[in-house]
């Protein structure tokens, strides 16, 4: 979160004017939610922390949970600014996904079986039982499209998409709300369009 | 369909029965009742109160679903329209070959839920067409003779926009349009160096207080309904005001079936189905008005067959369902080096853009006839379901961990579209006609759509696609896509896709190739008029639902006017 974003939400907030026709619950919606993505712990009452322990897939077997789990934190591992996929609840995300939109499980399916497939043939044992090195060895072979070997198009094909939905569900969680400092889709007094600072930076 | 029960015997007859709650529907609703009318309307599908039922500042985390699509919401669950190109119980059919889809929407203010809100005048060469190239038709009104209704409709529902003297682009009466975010800045600089005319949008979003609204309060979601009514549809501000005078009876969940017409021919009222239970039902009345939309307003009229209107009334001329047109429509997007690790701010705005190009070139000096609007995209949107989807497209070409997560950071934002939106020419290959066989869950016959572009459109969606990718090299992006060749169309979309149908009920000067009167009126019913975009005889390169209403404001008061005289 830069000081300039910061300052605007708080300020945006403090400046609604009376006349706007804002119900107190929506300001307070907006309010709860400016000051999430500004990372004020505490002030709101939800959840952060996903329970992955209590969760029980819909859409997964218990493997293939196991490797889902495992995949979505490296393709968004927790760093300085800002928590896990897992953290961040993906893989329940996933599985709700897959069940609304069934178009999504026969990829999803063939993919999870063809990274244990590879790892046999490659390490011997399937991706969960396979080492840090091992399992980035072969993320290294089907993350970089450009320069992937034709034989691993299946797995470029299919990490394309799970790190498609792995965004998709970090991005849009709270964490990955507050980690990209998204700060609108809430009540702005006077829009003043761009801040000069930003024009400056951006040399225009 | 047989018919062993009567339908029940409606009690009243009304002044007027509207089919259709929309753009068209909502304003000819809210004149008459202003004009002392008792107004019956007839709305597909449920009730909608932006008030209430918006979801305006839900956060992407609000729901499971991240804001992905439903069956019944395909622009994604918290879009206020309900509707789509597949209806359940209500199929449409195309002839062999055809790619066309065909968008309803189902709930009070129809379509006014879904648009963005670009709300653009037609110019005076946009009526007259075909004395400036020869092709098509021209309109039997002209500018003029819709002008003062353009700024009638400014005055009530409110536009921003700025005054810039462009000959086929009038002015309206603008609020001030919200100046540009960080990207629109780059894209305007750009095009002034190109050349390309680049302004502030005109949307009917307020910016001032007006006529009780509040002000646009730059959330950046007018698509999901506006608690506040600040930007525009029109069940809260033309269908509540028009409730509030107490002449207007709201009929939801009623499927129009057919105008009914007496022994003279003229219209007596509408029979429907009430979607709830199944029935037959009708309502009276001494006018009938449709604006069901261009497509469904035909399909009422061909529908509506009797000894006096033996293919269909107002189709004497049998041109109900020909020359359908939709805008063209292409987009190319690029990746924008220059705005990578843009300083966070709130960048939403409203719920649209805030600039655009109108048609800024000289068609003789070019292979196609007419022009194109440009829309602009872009920005630090809300993050949702399908977030920077392909960052494999990105210079890094993908990757995993914190490497990967410093990529979102850095490059959202700075990918930049553009979505040409142009004017097709009438064709007598493009329409739409009752289907033989088959009928919807109601037992109404369908539509069959034909539909065929031209080279017109073909060189035209060209040089949109040449123009955005000149854009963004001019900006220093790389384009995310190869340009589409002549076997992919040049990128354009099916017909349909843009939802801008427009011209199956066409107005003219003459019983003989026309359905209707310049009022709107059939030439074969005195008391029936069509106020969606039925009557349009050509596209033009503007959004139309400004154009829908200022006609049913005047065909509104041409009505009043033939009251008042006894007439109708």
């Amino acid at each position: 979160m830069t000081d300039i974003s910061r300052r605007e939400a708080l300020q945006g907030l403090a400046a609604i004017p009376a006349g706007l026709a804002l119900s107190p619950e929506m300001l307070e919606r907006a309010r709860a939610h400016v000051s999430d993505a500004l990372g004020d712990q505490g002030t709101t009452p939800a959840a952060r922390q996903a329970q992955p322990a209590a969760y029980v897939p819909k859409q997964f077997t218990p493997d293939e949970w196991r490797l889902v789990r495992l995949l979505v934190d490296y393709v968004i591992p927790r760093d300085a600014t800002s928590g896990s996929a897992t953290d961040a609840g993906v893989p329940e995300f996933m599985d709700f996904i897959l069940g609304e939109y069934a178009s999504n499980r026969t990829w999803m399916k063939d993919g999870l079986g063809w990274m244990n497939a590879e790892c046999r043939r490659r390490f011997g044992k399937g991706f969960v039982s396979c080492t840090d090195g091992q399992r980035r060895e072969l993320l290294d072979a089907i993350a970089f499209p450009r320069k992937a070997a034709p034989e691993v198009k299946a797995g470029v094909e299919f990490f394309n998409r799970f790190r498609n939905m792995t965004a998709s569900g970090f991005y849009s969680s709270r964490i990955g709300v507050a980690d990209l400092g998204y700060i609108g889709n809430r009540p702005v007094a006077k829009w003043e369009g761009t801040p000069p600072e930003v024009l400056k930076k951006l040399g225009l | 369909m047989p018919d062993a029960t009567p339908r029940r015997q409606p009690a009243v007859t009304y002044d007027v029965a509207i089919v259709g709650s929309g753009a068209g529907g909502g304003m000819t609703a809210h004149a008459l009742t202003r004009a002392g009318a008792s107004v019956v309307m007839l709305e597909a599908g449920e009730m909608w109160d932006n008030t209430k039922d918006s979801a305006m500042f839900k956060m992407p985390y609000d729901s499971p679903r991240r804001g992905a699509s439903t069956p019944e919401r395909p622009f994604g669950e918290w879009d206020a329209c309900i509707g789509g190109w597949q209806v359940p119980g209500e199929p449409y059919t195309k002839a062999e070959g055809t790619k066309f889809d065909w968008w309803r929407a189902r709930m009070l203010g129809g379509r006014t839920n879904h648009w963005g809100r670009i709300s653009l005048r037609f110019g005076p060469d946009d009526f007259r067409r075909k004395t400036l190239d020869g092709l098509g038709d021209d309109w039997p009104i002209t500018y003029d003779d819709v002008k003062p209704w353009y700024d009638e409709v400014d005055k009530l529902i409110g536009i921003f926009g700025s005054i810039e003297n462009l000959p086929n682009d009038p002015d309206g009466i603008f609020h001030d349009a919200p100046a540009p975010r960080y990207y629109e800045h780059l894209v305007k600089q750009t095009s002034d160096r190109m050349g390309v005319t680049c302004i502030p949008a005109r949307l009917s979003i307020i910016t001032k207080p007006h006529n009780g609204r509040a002000p646009c309060h730059f959330c950046g979601q007018c698509n999901r309904g506006c608690m506040t009514n600040s930007n525009f549809s029109s069940p809260n501000v033309l269908i509540l005001p028009a409730l509030r005078t107490g002449r207007l009876k709201l009929v939801t969940n009623a499927m129009a079936r057919e105008v009914l017409t007496g022994a003279d021919g003229r219209a007596t009222g509408v029979a429907y189905i009430d979607k709830t239970t199944g029935e037959d039902r009708e309502v009276r009345a001494k006018v009938v008005v449709l604006a069901a939309s261009a497509c469904e307003s035909a399909r009422i009229l061909l529908n509506s067959r009797s000894s006096r209107h033996p293919n269909g009334i107002a189709n004497q001329s049998g041109v109900v369902g020909k020359y359908l047109t939709d805008t063209t429509g292409t987009d190319v997007a690029g990746f924008i080096p220059r705005l990578v690790d843009v300083p966070r701010h709130n960048a939403d705005g409203v719920g649209g853009g805030h600039i655009f190009m109108p048609w800024w070139l000289d068609n003789k000096k070019l292979d196609f006839p007419r022009g194109y609007h440009i829309e602009v995209w872009g920005g630090l949107g809300a993050p949702g379901y399908g977030f920077m989807g392909g960052i494999q497209n990105y210079p890094e070409g993908g990757g995993y961990g914190p490497g990967l997560k410093q990529q979102y950071r850095k490059y959202w934002g700075a990918t930049v579209g553009f979505s040409g939106r142009g004017e097709m020419v009438p064709n007598a290959k493009s329409f739409c006609e009752l289907d033989p066989e088959v009928k919807d869950r109601w037992g109404i016959p369908v539509l069959r759509f034909h539909w065929e572009w031209r080279d017109h459109e073909y060189q035209q969606v060209k040089h949109m696609q040449e123009t955005f990718r000149a854009l963004i090299a001019e900006m220093g992006g790389e384009v995310w896509s190869p340009m589409p060749t002549k076997e992919q169309g040049y990128g354009i979309a099916n017909g349909g896709a843009i939802i801008h149908e427009l011209g199956c009920v066409r107005m003219g000067t003459s019983e003989r190739d026309s359905a209707l009167d310049g009022n709107c009126r059939a030439w074969d019913c005195d008391n029936l008029f069509v106020t969606d975009g039925g009557p349009f005889v050509s596209q033009a390169d503007k959004n139309p639902t400004w154009t829908i209403m200022a006609l049913a404001m005047r065909t509104s008061a041409f009505i009043t006017e033939q009251r008042k005289a006894g007439a109708l």
